[in-house]
């Protein structure tokens, strides 16, 4: 640490963490970084049980005659499996937690523009995880997490509206968040944070917060009329009482699909900070990543089709949905080349954020090449519903998303705890996830080519070698997430004391202590240069607010 | 290209399967290209400029548009190749073939396959088929979304209660085939399967032959028409002012409030079930809906009926 | 409650009063797309089946949505003329204002339910108490689900409204508001304005059907 972290770390008054140690001051908390843990604590979680939902997945495919699961429980699972993890995982991992914690004081502000509606949001996370999971403990649903029309309102078996409202209600604590982000992104910046001078992380949080606005009312719109329908047996989408199944799919879709982008742009935010920081260079093409960002956003409403090329729409708007879906990829190809270029003339250190980033470019840069071969029409016909689309958004989601958190958590964990995590674990543990990840994942491509469908509790019997490969990959990358959770969970206790910036980053949140007091700074910031201001020639760097520093003593 | 044997490769049976591979086949070679280069790319650099290297660095550029530009460009260019080809094939694959020789009825059910041969025979499950020749399926069905999926042909369709879907193929190899439903419809998907058995011409005669004598689908469709009182309005003798099905069937049809439509299946579907939605003009809103009293199957009999009565393709 | 306190994370009362605005705003985005979700299947259903959802609109009481309607521009009105009233310092009239929003706001809700009980003697409700008329097939019950989801959505979203204004009304009788001090109203009005909008495009949907042209 320089001189000048060791006198801003003597000045400082008491941690969010130490100022209050009551049950009533967590639960009523106003505080954005305190509200950050009871997500991450919520998440994590729901992590599990979703996790734990898709080992049983591969350990019933680990044999065609798998008898480990009933039919009707195989279905019951897969469907949590979805659900857990889309709604009460991926979509509010990143904002949620990392967002959360950290956009204030990316931004130099002392807290969100609503703190209480944050906490509110909370509420409504846990609530409606907890009563999805309830249902699901008590008989479960079995539509898949797609809820698709007939099928969930007039013949599935199982807790359809229960699942339905648990949705409807996390849609709520979604929308309040992503309207807390994006009035803090306008309203609170500190003076100087003009918005080309913000990270890239709050680039990527408000674009995906803009998506999670106009997106999700949609869904909470067709969720809500397919409970109706299966309630009252009206005919919204029940063709046999004169309704339009692929009505629901296109109102259903309309939201899922933005929903992917949800899930991905914090994560390419992340990446963005943690391989600008560990190559000790300015990310190339700040500017076009920030645009990149916006248009994944926008373009990424106008690909919903693609889901239903095979459904019967018209051929005409199948094409345009295709063609739609090769431009959205456009951006997203922008920001590999550009991370790659970041690497180029840099000064490069292979700590576990970094390991977790360069795995995220990796596995997103498989996953996005494989997803313009399911939006080329004609193979899509043959790959749409098998285990191709099956791997394919896993590499982008696990592969991609769950690297980019992890990432995010190993670099901000210093200043989330104020404590260090042991380094060599965590680099084991990045490894054993990319190892573990691809051969769970890459066997699954050859599974959809051969024509094995989604949603099979068994398949034929010469499939058998790529499904057993499959999961004995799941199982490495079991451990690969349960590492962490062990060692960080140490490091809480006996982790050594982190300074203010330990990694000698450019950011503002690494401009107070870790972790840092309750309103963040003792004085507001000004700020007066661009993000990333890092040398590759010496690894020195200058923070947002100006403060020159040799290289980081990590 | 077909019928090349590639490691890891599913079965080939149709023209269709040999186009969609051959541009997976490219679309994967450029895919592995991009890869390597990426990650050829990041592994240099990584190693290149690696903390410990004495590798001299010079001040970061912040002037990158050429490159963006550069390397966008190029994307989108890569891309909207991929797509035309794509397309282009996706139109051919879909887009209702102007001649058939065959037409088959799939009725798709929880969890069984339905299909119905133009003499009328049936199969459960499985579908045989003659070899070289355009085959066209009309898919109906009876409960929740199905999908007839062939991974020999490397096609699929939607099965969508409510409507009829229409597809077609054309295999050109004989042998056994899998068939699978690749939508999620409840318990027992994945038992939801059969076998497509591509035969030559002379065995699926006799495979047509061995199944007994039975009325033919039109025929059992007639049947049902005068069951359930079609004829009582439809006949030509009837008192009652009701429109001829003689020729309608892919005929113009003027509908009472100013639109045309053709007569196709969707049409014939939605005059049984839902008519006041397809009031013909001149013709008073008279007729019953059969909403509920008929399966899919029974459908499908009377739409191969109505089609007998027009100067339908060669059967 | 609308104490004019300054919260922490602002640097004045301006800005504070700025951000709840456009986090007024940016609700009402997501309003849009919930309502306009709605909105688009019910137009797809009526291009689906024109002629049935003509027979079924003709059945509405166009008299009692056209009331509504009035009570409700009215309404907007009164709450803008409140907020100028704020603005003016004019106390009493503020007071006056907000409780005639109310009050048109409770009665549009009264008239709702009378129309209801209409619709109930008039057999259609859709599933509970729907019978077909001359004429009509399913697709009119389709009509119908879309005439009670939306206009029974809408009445929720206005009675919190009713519920913000009386909120409103009790500090402004407190004497809470004035020139310096009007964020609650600004960023309330604005809400109230909205679902003043939302029943601009149900009433469009709903009650011209089956009397205009084709």
């Amino acid at each position: 640490m320089s001189a000048a972290d060791i006198s801003m770390a003597a000045a400082v008054p008491p941690s969010y963490l130490g100022e209050a140690h009551t049950l009533s001051s967590w639960l009523f908390t106003r505080d954005h970084k305190r509200i950050a843990i009871l997500f991450f604590i919520s998440i994590t979680f729901f992590f599990f049980i979703g996790g734990f939902a898709a080992a049983l997945i591969r350990l019933q495919l680990l044999n065609p005659a798998g008898t480990l699961l009933q039919p009707e429980v195989y279905n019951r699972i897969f469907t949590m499996h979805g659900i857990v993890m889309v709604w009460f995982f991926l979509i509010p991992s990143i904002p949620a937690t990392l967002g959360n914690f950290l956009l204030p004081l990316q931004i130099g502000a002392r807290d969100l523009a609503f703190p209480r509606l944050n906490l509110f949001s909370w509420y409504l996370f846990t609530f409606s995880g907890l009563w999805a999971i309830y249902f699901i403990f008590i008989g479960g649903v079995d539509t898949g997490w797609t809820f698709y029309e007939p099928y969930s309102s007039n013949f599935a078996h199982g807790h359809v509206i229960a699942a339905a409202v648990a949705v409807f209600i996390n849609g709520f604590s979604t929308i309040a968040t992503a309207l807390n982000f994006v009035v803090s992104t306008h309203r609170l910046r500190a003076p100087g944070m003009t918005w080309f001078r913000l990270p890239l992380f709050v680039w990527a949080i408000y674009a995906t917060s803009i998506v999670m606005l106009l997106a999700t009312p949609v869904l909470a719109m067709t969720l809500a009329l397919v409970a109706i329908e299966r309630f009252w047996g009206v005919g919204i989408f029940n063709p046999a009482l004169g309704g339009d199944p692929i009505l629901f799919q296109h109102m259903f879709w309309f939201y899922s699909h933005p929903a992917v982008y949800i899930m991905v742009l914090p994560a390419m935010g992340v990446v963005s900070e943690l391989v600008a920081c560990f190559s000790r260079r300015p990310i190339f093409g700040y500017t076009g990543m920030c645009y990149a960002l916006i248009s994944i956003a926008i373009i990424g409403f106008f690909v919903w089709g693609h889901h239903m090329f095979t459904a019967g729409i018209s051929l005409t708007s199948a094409v345009f949905f295709s063609l739609m879906s090769f431009i959205v990829a456009v951006p997203s190809a922008i920001k590999v080349f550009n991370w790659t270029a970041t690497l180029h003339n840099a000064r490069i250190s292979f700590d576990a954020p970094m390991l977790y980033a360069l795995g995220f470019v990796g596995l997103f840069t498989i996953g996005g090449l494989t997803g313009l071969v399911l939006a080329t029409l004609s193979a899509d016909i043959h790959l749409q519903d098998t285990y191709f689309v099956i791997a394919h958004f896993h590499f982008i989601m696990v592969g991609g998303t769950v690297s980019a958190y992890f990432g995010g958590l190993h670099y901000w964990w210093p200043k989330i705890t104020g404590k260090r995590y042991p380094e060599m674990w965590a680099r084991y543990a990045a490894i054993l996830t990319f190892v573990g990840f691809n051969f769970t994942f890459l066997p699954q491509f050859i599974l959809g080519y051969l024509g094995m469908p989604r949603r099979y509790y068994t398949y034929a019997p010469d499939l058998q070698t790529w499904n057993v490969l499959s999961s004995a990959g799941a199982s490495i990358l079991a451990v690969a997430y349960v590492l962490p959770l062990i060692y960080l969970t140490w490091s809480i206790f006996h982790g050594k004391r982190a300074g203010p910036n330990p990694w000698g980053a450019t950011g503002l949140e690494w401009r107070t202590s870790s972790p840092p007091p309750k309103h963040n700074f003792p004085r507001t910031p000004l700020v007066t240069e661009m993000p990333y201001r890092y040398d590759p020639r010496d690894g020195s760097y200058i923070t947002q607010d100006g403060l020159r520093c040799g290289e980081a003593d990590v | 290209m077909s019928h090349v044997w590639l490691p890891f490769w599913p079965k080939n049976a149709a023209y269709s399967a040999s186009l969609v591979d051959a541009i997976d086949i490219a679309e994967f070679c450029l895919i592995l290209l991009i890869l390597c280069f990426v990650f050829g790319m990041m592994l240099l650099f990584c190693l290149r400029y690696r903390r410990g290297s004495g590798i001299p660095r010079h001040e970061p550029n912040v002037k990158s548009w050429h490159w963006e530009i550069g390397w966008t460009s190029a994307t989108l260019v890569a891309f909207l190749v991929l797509f035309v080809f794509g397309a282009k094939a996706y139109l051919f694959l879909y887009k209702p073939p102007a001649h058939h020789q065959l037409e088959l009825y799939v009725v798709g059910k929880q969890w069984m396959w339905k299909v119905q041969h133009p003499g009328g025979q049936r199969e459960i499950d499985a579908v045989h088929l003659p070899v070289n020749r355009v085959v066209k399926v009309i898919l109906a069905s009876q409960d929740v979304i199905h999908s007839f999926y062939v991974p020999a042909f490397r096609l699929k369709h939607d099965v969508v209660p409510g409507q009829f879907e229409t597809f077609w193929f054309e295999p050109d190899r004989t042998g056994s085939y899998p068939l699978e439903c690749s939508e999620f419809c409840g318990v027992e998907h994945a038992h939801m399967i059969g076998t497509v058995t591509v035969m030559s011409d002379a065995g699926y005669a006799q495979w047509l032959a061995d199944q007994g004598a039975t009325r033919s689908l039109a025929q059992q469709g007639f049947a049902l028409f005068r069951r359930y009182g079609c004829s009582g309005c439809h006949d030509p003798a009837s008192t009652v002012h009701a429109p001829s099905l003689d020729g309608l069937f892919g005929s113009v049809v003027h509908l009472a409030d100013g639109r045309t439509t053709v007569a196709d299946e969707r049409y014939v579907r939605d005059c049984i079930l839902i008519p006041a939605t397809q009031r013909v003009a001149g013709y008073p809103p008279v007729m019953p809906s059969f909403q509920g009293q008929l399966s899919e199957e029974d459908l499908v009999r009377i739409l191969a009926y109505v089609k007998s009565l027009s100067a339908g393709p060669p059967q | 409650m609308f104490s004019g306190r300054l919260q922490e994370q602002y640097t004045d009362v301006t800005q504070q009063a700025e951000t709840a605005q456009l986090g007024m705003w940016v609700f009402i985005a997501t309003e849009v797309m919930f309502f306009g979700a709605l909105i688009f299947s019910y137009v797809i259903s009526r291009a689906a089946y024109p002629e049935q959802f003509r027979l079924a609109g003709h059945d509405t009481f166009i008299l009692l949505g056209s009331i509504n309607q009035a009570l409700l521009i009215t309404s907007s009105l009164t709450m803008v003329l409140a907020v100028r009233a704020a603005k003016a310092d004019q106390q009493r009239a503020l007071v006056l204002l907000l409780a005639a929003t109310a009050a048109l706001g409770l009665t549009f809700l009264g008239v709702k339910g009378y129309e209801y009980a209409q619709d109930a003697a008039a057999h259609s409700v859709p599933v509970i108490d729907y019978i077909f008329k001359p004429g009509e097939q399913r697709p009119t019950e389709i009509f119908w689900c879309f005439y009670f989801i939306a206009t029974g959505l809408h009445a929720i979203h206005l009675s919190v409204g009713i519920v913000l204004v009386l909120m409103l009304l009790v500090r402004a009788a407190q004497g809470a508001f004035s020139p310096e001090y009007d964020a609650p109203l600004e960023v309330i009005g604005l809400y109230w304005s909205f679902v003043d909008t939302v029943w601009f495009f149900l009433f469009a949907c709903i009650y011209p059907l089956g009397r205009a042209g084709p």
